[in-house]
């Protein structure tokens, strides 16, 4: 299987790297527009200032070619929130892969929301033998709402979207590869989804 | 729910862990990874990795460790230990650190936090405060604790945050090593004056001590050391026990 986790120079990528390793599988780091075209699964990891990794989306082409790939993409964390319409978050336009916007979170409790936590509701083949209130690890400080595509919520200060689902395109608010077993059977089930 | 966090903190020294880990389940105890390894299978929440040595060559041990380390575990590590440029934390977060630690440089240059916030993101910025209480006021001290500044605790803790710290890990230097529980009061007041999740250490010497600390010290997470090492607390025992009393708890 051929997976590419886009490289656009955005944080800590080579634990997403070792987490496909453990699970007996090789992805290469990439911008290549071509390479990430190729792909069977392609990971859009993110971590760090929306305004600057939006930037560097554009500087290399990227922020037109992931809006129309066909194959099954995995968001996560800052790579979920950049593939919504909009985010709070330096007020930047995302990909609008998910016509819905990003919010911080009002600041009623410690932010960044930082440790394990639930995951409810869960409706997608990504959560195959995943049970319900399954704690997974977030660190972040802006949250998608609840809305059509959301496909796991969680609970901090509100109710948000853990995850979200629009056809090929997935996404992760949590980081699957920091989440322990259930984490890889999280990014295990996205693997073995069909192209 | 939020979980509260149970922290091991591993010292290391030229690759090493220091302090002897008596683990019967351990080949070699002094092996980095398979310790980690350990705490992750028994359900550790996070893992910080404090390096002590002093030589010329330590950042690049440090930084090929870290890719060890990010490639054997499933569960966040920080790392921290003289870190003190962009540079520094640039190569520890590429080699797969999640978060880095700063402690005596962000006393020195205050400024250097905003810019690892603004280059990296809040998030894997924990910024380390050792503390002593002195006749009922709390000054931060620097260099592992060696140097005493005139900077107040709560006052310091504040700063950092409006710098860009995502984490406070506050040592109660008068509480560590003594295995007589956490500085619960002051934890308490620091949770009141910042809005950043703040890491407990110093002073884990029983279960009951983790469970004061979540309980009176509003703490998010508890860091401890040689009470792991030396299998004085269990962790899974300490998980379930903490559970059965009510705190959130993965």
């Amino acid at each position: 299987m051929n997976i590419v986790i886009i490289d656009y120079g955005a944080g800590n990528i080579k634990s997403i790297q070792f987490a496909i390793r453990r699970l007996g599988y090789n992805a290469i780091l990439s911008n290549n527009t071509s390479l990430i075209q190729q792909a069977d699964k392609v990971i859009f990891p993110g971590v760090g200032h929306a305004n600057s990794a939006m930037k560097k989306l554009k500087d290399s082409k990227l922020d037109q070619i992931i809006p129309n790939l066909t194959q099954p993409v995995l968001g996560i964390c800052l790579g979920m929130q950049l593939m919504c319409k909009y985010t709070e978050e330096g007020a930047v336009d995302g990909l609008g892969i998910f016509p819905i916007s990003v919010y911080r979170f009002p600041q009623k409790s410690k932010i960044p929301h930082t440790g394990w936590n639930t995951i409810e509701k869960l409706r997608s083949p990504l959560f195959n033998s995943i049970q319900e209130k399954e704690y997974t690890y977030f660190v972040h400080s802006f949250y998608a709402p609840i809305s059509d595509f959301t496909i796991a919520q969680t609970e901090y200060i509100i109710p948000f979207s853990a995850a979200l689902q629009k056809g090929n395109f997935l996404a992760t608010q949590f980081h699957p590869e920091k989440s322990s077993s259930p984490g890889e059977r999280i990014l295990s089930n996205f693997l073995n989804l069909n192209k | 729910m939020l979980s509260k966090r149970i922290i091991p903190c591993l010292d290391i020294k030229n690759g090493r862990t220091v302090k002897g880990v008596r683990f019967q389940e351990l080949r070699d105890a002094g092996d980095p990874i398979e310790l980690a390894e350990f705490y992750t299978k028994n359900g550790a929440d996070e893992l910080v990795f404090l390096d002590i040595s002093a030589s010329e060559e330590k950042r690049a041990t440090l930084a090929s460790l870290v890719e060890q380390i990010a490639a054997a575990i499933n569960i966040p590590f920080t790392v921290g230990g003289g870190i003190s440029s962009i540079q520094d934390v640039q190569s520890l977060l590429k080699n797969g650190a999640d978060k880095v630690s700063i402690n005596s440089a962000a006393i020195q240059n205050p400024e250097l936090i905003k810019h690892l916030a603004d280059k990296f993101g809040s998030q894997c910025i924990v910024v380390a405060i050792d503390a002593k209480q002195i006749n009922g006021e709390w000054w931060v001290y620097s260099l592992g604790g060696k140097i005493k500044t005139s900077l107040n605790l709560y006052k310091w803790a504040q700063q950092v945050q409006q710098l860009g710290a995502g984490e406070i890990l506050f040592t109660s230097m008068n509480h560590d090593g003594t295995k007589n529980g956490f500085a619960n009061e002051a934890l308490q007041q620091l949770s009141k004056k910042v809005s950043i999740p703040v890491i407990a250490s110093g002073g884990a010497g029983t279960r009951e001590h983790f469970l004061e600390v979540f309980q009176n010290g509003k703490a998010d997470a508890a860091l401890a050391a040689s009470v792991f090492h030396f299998k004085e607390i269990d962790l899974p025992n300490l998980k379930s026990y903490l559970q059965e009393n009510k705190i959130t708890i993965r």
